[in-house]
C-alpha cells in the first residue's frame, strides 16, 4: 500500500532505531508505537511536508480489563494533503498510567486528553490544563474503566437524604 | 445592611473565607470581574457554561465548562447491543437525529463488513441532507435571534416544520426518528413521503431567499457578525474545527468529498467555502450549504433505484416483522439477534461522516460479542467549542453570543 510505504520510509529516515508495527483492518492503517515516542513521532507526522497530518480528529483510550498493558491510547489523525487517515496506538500499563501529551503538537488534543483522563484516569504528562472534562472535579472514579459498574458507585455523588 | 460580627458567622464559613487568600481589598477597585454565563442561558444553545473574565466589557479570557448534560452514552453503549443503541444516537445531535442514525448504521456496517442495498443508501442520503437543511435552518434562525432579529427565527422554523412533516410520514416520529437499521432502513419511503420531499425542495429556495433578504440587507445583523470571532484556516485545523466552521475559514474539507460514503461520489455538489473565517462567513456557508443539499436531494431522487431496503443477511440484519410472524427461520434469527446480538468480527474501526455540525465519528471496538467493547463518539460540537476561548478573546460580551451562535453547538452532542 502506498501510504504505508511512504510513512514507513519517513519513519526509517527519522527514527531508524525504533520499532514500529503496522497493521491494517477494513482499509484503516494503524501504526502501533512505544508510548515514549508518541510526541516525537506525531510531530514528525504533522511537520513532514510530504505527510502533513495536521488534523487530529480524535484521541481516546481502550480499557482491555485483564490484559497486561491494560490501556491502549488511540489517536486518529488525518492528512488533508494525502486525504487519508492514520491511527496511532500506544499501550499504557496500569502501574505507570501515564503518557506524554500531544497537545503541544495539535492544540485540539487538549480537550480530547482531558476527556480521556476523566474517563480512564490516564495521566497526560506536560498537559497544560489536566482537569476533568465532564465529571465533577471531586469525583474519585473514572467511569469508562471496565471495573466501574454501570449503575454507578453508591455515595460517589452526593444525593439528597431520605 | 447591618454588618455581621465574627461570632455570628458559622465557623465553617469563616474558616473558608479566611482561607481564601485570593480576595483582597484591591480586587474590588479593579475593573476586572468574572462573569458566569450559563449553564442556563438562552443564548448558549443548551447547558453550556462559560466563565468570562472581563475588563469593563471586553473579554480578557474565557473558560468553557462542559458536562451539564453528560449522560454517559459511551458507557451505556458498552452495555447494550448495536441495535439498542440506535435510539440513543437520536439524542446526540437532537437537531439532526436522522444524520446520527445514518452515521451509526454506517459505522456498525463497516465493523460487521456488510453494506446496505442501493435503494436504502439513496434513502439515507436524502434523509441526511434533509437533516442538514433542518439543522442549518435552526442554526441560522437561532443566530439571527441571538443578535436580535426575531422574525427570521419564525421563518426558518416554518421551513423546518415541513421537514419534520416528512419525518412524520416516513417513520411516524417527528423528532427522535430512529429510522435506520443496521443493513438498511426501517421501512421503504412511501410515495407520499417522496412527493412531500419533492414539493419541499421545489419551494425551499424561494423561501430561503426570503429569509436571506431579511438578513443580508440588515445592517445590524451584518455589523454584529462581520469581523467577529476570526480564525484563519491553519489555526482552525489545529483547533480541530470541522464542518461549516472550518469551511468558513476557507479550508475546503468536507468528508462527503474527501472520503465519500453512501453515493456522494455519484452526485454533483459544490463544497462551499468562504475565506474570511468570521461569524458572518460561517453563516454564509450554512445558508449556501442548504442549497447544495437541495441539489443533492434532487439528484438522489432521480437516481434512486427500486428494490430492497434491507440487506438479506440473517445473521447480521433483523428480518422484517411480517416475516417473523409467519416464518420459522426468521423467528429463530430474530430471537438470536435480539438475545445475543450481531457479533461483528474482532477488530476496531473508526467511521466518520459529515454531519451538519462537523465530523461525527464513531470508534468501535468489537471483541466478537453482541455488545461493543468500546464505543467512542467523536462529537463535532465538543471539539468546535474548544475554540471558543480563542474566538472571544478581546471581543465584547455581546459578541460572545454571536460567536456561540455562529459555531452552532448542540450540547446533547458535546456532552454525550
Amino acid at each position: 500500500m502506498e501510504l504505508k510505504e511512504l510513512i514507513e520510509q519517513k519513519l526509517k529516515e527519522n527514527f531508524s532505531s525504533e520499532n514500529f508495527v503496522f497493521s491494517e483492518y477494513r482499509g484503516e492503517l494503524t501504526l502501533t508505537l512505544d508510548k515514549k515516542n508518541i510526541v516525537k513521532v506525531s510531530s514528525m507526522l504533522k511537520g513532514n511536508p510530504d505527510l502533513q497530518f495536521k488534523l487530529c480528529e480524535d484521541i481516546t483510550a481502550v480499557d482491555w480489563a485483564k490484559r497486561k498493558d491494560r490501556f491502549t491510547v488511540v489517536y486518529h489523525i488525518y492528512s488533508l494533503k494525502l486525504n487519508s487517515r492514520l491511527v496511532l496506538k500506544a499501550n499504557v500499563d496500569e502501574e505507570e498510567c501515564n503518557i506524554d501529551s500531544v497537545s503541544s503538537v495539535w492544540k485540539t488534543a487538549n480537550w480530547h486528553e482531558r476527556e480521556t483522563y476523566d474517563m480512564y484516569g490516564i495521566k497526560f504528562n506536560n498537559h497544560p490544563d489536566l482537569r476533568r472534562m465532564y465529571m465533577p472535579e471531586e469525583f474519585e472514579y473514572h467511569p469508562l474503566r471496565k471495573d466501574f459498574p454501570l449503575m454507578g458507585i453508591p455515595g460517589s455523588l452526593p444525593l439528597p437524604k431520605k | 445592611m447591618p454588618k455581621l460580627n465574627k461570632d455570628e458567622v458559622h465557623p465553617k464559613i469563616l474558616e473558608t473565607l479566611l482561607a481564601d487568600t485570593d480576595i483582597s481589598i484591591e480586587d474590588a477597585l479593579e475593573n476586572e470581574m468574572v462573569l458566569n454565563m450559563g449553564p442556563q442561558h438562552p443564548a448558549t444553545h443548551g447547558v453550556l457554561r462559560l466563565l468570562l473574565r472581563l475588563d469593563g466589557e471586553t473579554v480578557m479570557s474565557c473558560v468553557p465548562e462542559l458536562g451539564y448534560l453528560h449522560r454517559g452514552y459511551e458507557k451505556l453503549a458498552e452495555n447494550m447491543s448495536y441495535y439498542e443503541f440506535i435510539p440513543h444516537t437520536d439524542r446526540l445531535d437532537y437537531l439532526a437525529p436522522m444524520a446520527n442514525n445514518v452515521a451509526w448504521a454506517l459505522a456498525v456496517e463497516k465493523l460487521a463488513g456488510i453494506e446496505a442495498p442501493p435503494r436504502a443508501q439513496y434513502i439515507r442520503m436524502i434523509i441526511t441532507e434533509l437533516a442538514r437543511i433542518a439543522s442549518h435552518l435552526v442554526a441560522i434562525g437561532a443566530l439571527a435571534m441571538d443578535v436580535g432579529a426575531m422574525t427570521v427565527f419564525l421563518w426558518t422554523f416554518r421551513e423546518r416544520e415541513k421537514i419534520l412533516d416528512v419525518w412524520d410520514i416516513l417513520c411516524g416520529a417527528r423528532f427522535t426518528n430512529s429510522y435506520t437499521r443496521i443493513g438498511g432502513v426501517a421501512n421503504d419511503a412511501q410515495p407520499e413521503a417522496i412527493a412531500k420531499v419533492k414539493w419541499f425542495i421545489d419551494q425551499y429556495e424561494e423561501n430561503l431567499d426570503e429569509c436571506e433578504r431579511l438578513l443580508n440587507t440588515n445592517r445590524i445583523f451584518i455589523e454584529r457578525l462581520d469581523g467577529v470571532g476570526i480564525i484563519n484556516g491553519e489555526d482552525a485545523i489545529d483547533m480541530g474545527l470541522t464542518g461549516p466552521s472550518l469551511r468558513g475559514s476557507g479550508v475546503e474539507f468536507d468528508l462527503r468529498r474527501a472520503q465519500p460514503y453512501l453515493f456522494y461520489n455519484e452526485v454533483d455538489f459544490k463544497v462551499i467555502t468562504y475565506p474570511d473565517g468570521d461569524s458572518l462567513a460561517r453563516y454564509f456557508v450554512r445558508a449556501d450549504e442548504t442549497r447544495e443539499s437541495i441539489k443533492i436531494i434532487r439528484q438522489a431522487l432521480e437516481k434512486m433505484p427500486q428494490g430492497e431496503i434491507l440487506l438479506n443477511q440473517p445473521k447480521k440484519v433483523l428480518p422484517k416483522k411480517a416475516e417473523i410472524y409467519s416464518k420459522m427461520e426468521e423467528l429463530i434469527h430474530d430471537f438470536m439477534i435480539v438475545n445475543f446480538g450481531i457479533n461483528p468480527p474482532v477488530g476496531d474501526i473508526y467511521h466518520a461522516v459529515e454531519n451538519p455540525k462537523g465530523e461525527l465519528g464513531f470508534y468501535l471496538v468489537s471483541k466478537g460479542e453482541g455488545n461493543p467493547w468500546k464505543c467512542k463518539i467523536r462529537s463535532p460540537s465538543m471539539v468546535n467549542l474548544q475554540s471558543i476561548p480563542r474566538l472571544v478573546k478581546g471581543r465584547m460580551v455581546s459578541d460572545v453570543v454571536a460567536i456561540i451562535g455562529s459555531l452552532d453547538p448542540v450540547m446533547g452532542e458535546a456532552d454525550k
